[in-house]
């Protein structure tokens, strides 16, 4: 059978128009923006080269401690969430009554709308009257209370405690289904042979579960490096000027204040993060379904 | 004796990060029952009667929810029907046919998953189109945003599906567009349920276009008006908590009814045996 007749081209365009329209192009405009002096003060655009890339890198601005402060975040939290994900998901493997249950209010942050959690933990880690002081005080460990959100020593370490709470549930439901994906048999050999529970872990759970981290990292990179919702709600990237200030915050900041080339230029950099990342992310979902 | 002090150690530990894990949510519900006075200090104590079951309606009032409601499911519904619509068919014909440019085309849109999207530039498209500030362009900008998770997704699926119902369509006289509607679309229903749970989820929730994009109060979405509200009414925990509440509760019906294929959708790619 004639497989352009039957399975013809034009069934890809809605779907490739919309994504070109409003994805690539605004990515590739974005970067020619970016030597250009676009702002909201003139209609004219000037090219300027490089200044906006040499602002953004020069150690007089504080757009490296942005930079820095993103790299952390994404870090640390993708750490941390892998890790305490991974404990959940063994946790959950295991015989439990109403293992369902908790399953499902293990993910349930991640389905909620991140801007409302950050509202809820502004409550919470209030320093005054916030439901986590005043616990901390009635148990008696009022020395652990202190100004989450509103001191510069602290503020970093809450928000991304935060948002390790909001994404841990669901690393932990990839990290599930990829343990119940290895196949029993290995188990019962291993049990055959005698092995513990650490030895049945250490050399064929977490081998075998490997690829499925290695997903799950990117997933997390991916949404760190992109981090916006969260940092928005619970500080704005205060205290202070750079505290928690992450990229996507501070574009959006130079997008308030008409400075376009400046906001242009910084998620420019984000896409060259990306692309990077991104190849490598297409490269395991993708193992083996095109390459045949 | 060893192994069953094990397991109930096991299970007090998952009990234990459960109620952690509800400890907000059961915030959220109490407080938005209570008076403004004593949600000031948003405790976990239990609502005093009479429950205060005006706030809801005070906020529907106040904070125009009944127009960000409308708004929502607008972008929303919207943006599923184009997201579901585009994606199946491309993911179809480029599962089907497999040339060297339908594999590019694939890798190509699949690479916007990981993309981010460049917002100061896409004001600067959406305006060329005169798209800045309209429900349409919500609407198609959603769209966008979710079709290349949405292809992955029905494109594995269909590699799937054996060719031979096609044929069969094919035999019988079919042309392109009926066969894909009357033979293909049918048996893609499991994947296509999870692609319109998942884009659901993500639209109801989406939060930084409209914040770029939309400029009159009126046409903004749930997420943002809830957010102005937070600015408006600090003092008003009991309102907040009741917009929040408001604006959850989609979010969690549709999680409650559609937990299958939210777990599935968001765990595909990720895990592959």
């Amino acid at each position: 059978m004639n497989k352009k007749k039957v399975y013809p081209i034009y069934f890809v365009f809605g779907a490739l128009l919309l994504y070109i329209v409003l994805f690539v192009i605004p990515s590739l405009i974005g970067i020619a923006y970016s030597f250009t002096d676009w702002s909201s003060y003139s209609d004219k655009l000037n090219f300027v080269g490089l200044d906006n890339f040499k602002l953004v890198f020069s150690s007089d601005e504080n757009y490296m401690a942005i930079i820095k402060n993103t790299l952390k975040f994404t870090f640390i939290t993708t750490i941390l969430k892998n890790v305490l994900g991974l404990v959940l998901a063994l946790l959950l493997t295991k015989s439990i009554k109403f293992l369902n249950f908790h399953r499902g209010i293990m993910f349930m942050p991640s389905i909620l709308s991140t801007l409302i959690i950050g509202m809820i933990f502004k409550s919470i880690l209030d320093p005054s009257g916030g439901l986590l002081n005043t616990f901390l005080h009635s148990v008696g460990l009022g020395f652990l209370a202190g100004k989450w959100l509103v001191s510069s020593e602290l503020a970093f370490g809450s928000v991304m405690a935060v948002d390790i709470w909001r994404g841990t549930g669901y690393i932990m439901t990839i990290l599930i289904a990829g343990i119940l994906s290895i196949s029993t048999t290995y188990y019962e050999a291993a049990s055959i042979d005698g092995a513990n529970a650490y030895q049945k872990f250490r050399y064929i759970t977490f081998p075998l579960l490997l690829p499925t981290l290695a997903t799950t990292t990117v997933l997390n990179i991916i949404y760190g490096l992109k981090v916006f919702d969260m940092i928005y709600a619970l500080t704005n990237g205060g205290p202070g000027k750079t505290t928690t200030e992450v990229l996507y915050t501070a574009v959006f900041k130079k997008f308030a204040t008409g400075q376009y080339a400046v906001g242009t230029a910084l998620s420019t950099v984000m896409f060259l993060f990306m692309v990077v990342i991104g190849v490598f992310m297409i490269k395991i979902m993708t193992k083996d379904e095109v390459v045949e | 004796m060893k192994k069953r002090l094990y397991t109930i150690l096991r299970n007090s530990i998952a009990w234990l990060i459960s109620i952690i894990s509800l400890v907000p949510l059961f915030l959220i519900i109490f407080n938005s029952l209570k008076t403004s006075i004593s949600a000031s200090d948003m405790n976990l104590s239990f609502p005093q009667f009479p429950l205060q079951f005006s706030n809801f309606a005070l906020v529907i009032e106040k904070g125009k929810l009944f127009q960000s409601f409308i708004n929502s499911s607008i972008y929303t519904v919207g943006s599923v029907v184009v997201c579901c619509l585009f994606s199946s068919m491309a993911a179809y014909v480029l599962s089907r046919n497999r040339t060297k440019l339908s594999k590019v085309i694939y890798l190509f849109i699949v690479l916007g998953i990981t993309m981010p999207m460049n917002y100061v530039a896409l004001v600067k498209v959406m305006m060329m189109l005169h798209l800045n500030n309209t429900r349409l362009g919500i609407v198609l900008l959603y769209a966008a945003m979710q079709i290349p998770f949405s292809v992955f997704l029905l494109y594995s699926f269909i590699s799937k599906i054996p060719t031979e119902l096609d044929e069969a369509g094919i035999i019988d006289g079919c042309k392109p567009i009926r066969l894909f509607i009357s033979i293909v679309f049918p048996l893609l229903k499991p994947a296509v349920a999870t692609v319109i749970v998942l884009t659901f989820l993500n639209n109801w929730n989406e939060f930084v276009s409209p914040l770029y994009f939309l400029s009159s109060s009126t046409k903004w979405p749930m997420t943002l008006s809830v957010y102005n509200f937070f600015g408006m009414y600090f003092k008003d925990w009991n309102l907040i908590c009741a917009d929040i509440v408001m604006t959850s509760i989609p979010v969690i019906l549709i999680y409650l009814l559609g937990q299958k294929h939210i777990v599935s959708g968001m765990t595909a790619g990720a895990v592959k045996g």
